[in-house]
């Protein structure tokens, strides 16, 4: 590995990491806007036992200021921190010619859509 | 409604409090303090504290990433393994009885308690001369990191990569299955079955928690396992307890807390150990 290739990815890495630290930054503000919504409006904005949970409803819900869909929102952009971690490190490895890693952390990232997909059907 | 949502940023800010000085994960907090003191259903507790864990993984890697000690390619390779687990552990909880997952659950705190107390007791770090493992070459997993107390940069190479890779697929299911990080078990994965040194070991498995979090974390999402006033509350104290915590820990008796608190935790696993059995004390 060259210097400058090692600087690089010295670089990248400080990219990630402030990434990730805005990631959960904004993540938080999100759930705490919307826990706040609930304190303040003391509705949830769905019947009793009912929280969104498919995307479509989960906008439709914020775009009507629900306090559970603002919250679901939050609770999405924190779960997807890490996954921003792994996508962020394909294009590490793609800089670095690691077609091997490339590979791999690909791979991780299918499986985590899938999960997505599993967790949508079931 | 309103109460309940201040009782959970109050559980997760004393969870992540906690957590951070014992050397423990928020998530192996916040389900018996959630199912055997607030009395809710455990696949809720599960749910709610995978998210938990995503919360404090994020912020320790950031502290990780600066010190260099990650290896990137151990996690990434090894993640294959926590995350096929993970999904099936996320999977499997929607599927078994509440009493498997009281078992299981009891099982992992009091094996908690035993390694925070061989911790506790503290084992040398024996000088090492793994085998070399063809498998490590080729997958280039061997590494090295910069140790500050020495001032020396640390060469290592890993060992007995399909066995950390089973090792990790365990840790994953175990993650998905019981809402934990499942530090543990990942660090005995590298340091224990791939003999890599503890440090980039603990920085690896810090990288990786939050990436296999959000495994099963996605599936309790979109199954609706994942209820929104418990979790959204629950994450928000955790995240900051967590770093209250580790800026109080300076400053506290670390040792006295974690003789204090081991008790606590075996107490805590004994109880949902026989909870498991239908036994209530």
């Amino acid at each position: 590995m060259t210097p400058e290739m090692k600087k690089e990815i010295d670089d990248i890495e400080k990219i990630i990491g402030k990434i990730m630290q805005i990631g959960v930054l904004i993540a938080a503000f999100v759930i705490v806007v919307g826990i706040l919504d609930l304190l303040i409006t003391g509705s949830t904005g769905y019947p009793i036992g009912v929280h969104p949970h498919a995307p479509g409803t989960i906008l439709q819900g914020v775009m009507q200021f629900k306090s559970y869909a603002i919250m679901m929102l939050g609770i999405f952009l924190l779960i997807l921190t890490p996954v921003l971690r792994v996508v962020v490190s394909i294009y590490a490895f793609i800089k670095e010619r690691d077609r091997l890693y490339t590979w791999i952390t690909t791979i991780v990232l299918i499986i985590l859509i899938i999960a997505m997909v599993i967790g949508y059907l079931g | 409604m309103i109460t309940q949502a201040l009782i959970f940023i109050g559980v997760g800010l004393m969870a992540g409090i906690l957590g951070a000085l014992l050397g423990l994960g928020g998530g192996i907090i916040v389900t018996p303090v959630i199912t055997l003191l607030l009395g809710l259903p455990i696949q809720y507790a599960i749910a709610a504290s995978i998210i938990a864990v995503i919360a404090t993984s994020s912020g320790a890697t950031i502290a990780y990433l600066k010190d260099e000690m990650l290896n990137l390619r151990v996690a990434m390779f090894l993640e294959i393994a926590t995350t096929v687990g993970a999904v099936l552990g996320a999977v499997v909880t929607g599927l078994v009885s509440s009493q498997v997952l009281y078992f299981l659950f009891g099982a992992l705190l009091i094996f908690s308690t035993y390694n925070m107390v061989r911790k506790l007791i503290g084992k040398i770090d024996a000088q090492r001369d793994p085998v070399p493992d063809p498998a490590a070459e080729k997958l280039r997993l061997n590494g090295a990191y910069y140790d500050k107390a020495s001032g020396k940069e640390i060469e290592y190479k890993v060992t007995n990569v399909p066995g950390g890779f089973a090792m990790m697929f365990g840790a994953g299911l175990a993650s998905g299955l019981l809402g934990i990080g499942s530090g543990a078990f990942k660090v005995l994965a590298m340091d224990t079955i791939m003999q890599m040194p503890l440090k980039p070991s603990t920085a690896t498995s810090n990288l990786m928690m939050g990436v296999t979090a959000a495994a099963s974390a996605t599936v309790y999402f979109f199954n609706g396992a994942l209820q929104p006033q418990i979790a959204a509350p629950l994450a928000i104290g955790i995240l900051i307890g967590a770093t209250i915590g580790t800026r109080i820990m300076q400053l506290l008796p670390t040792k006295i807390l974690r003789m204090i608190f081991i008790p606590v935790i075996g107490y805590m696993g004994l109880q949902m150990l026989l909870k498991g059995f239908g036994v209530t004390i």
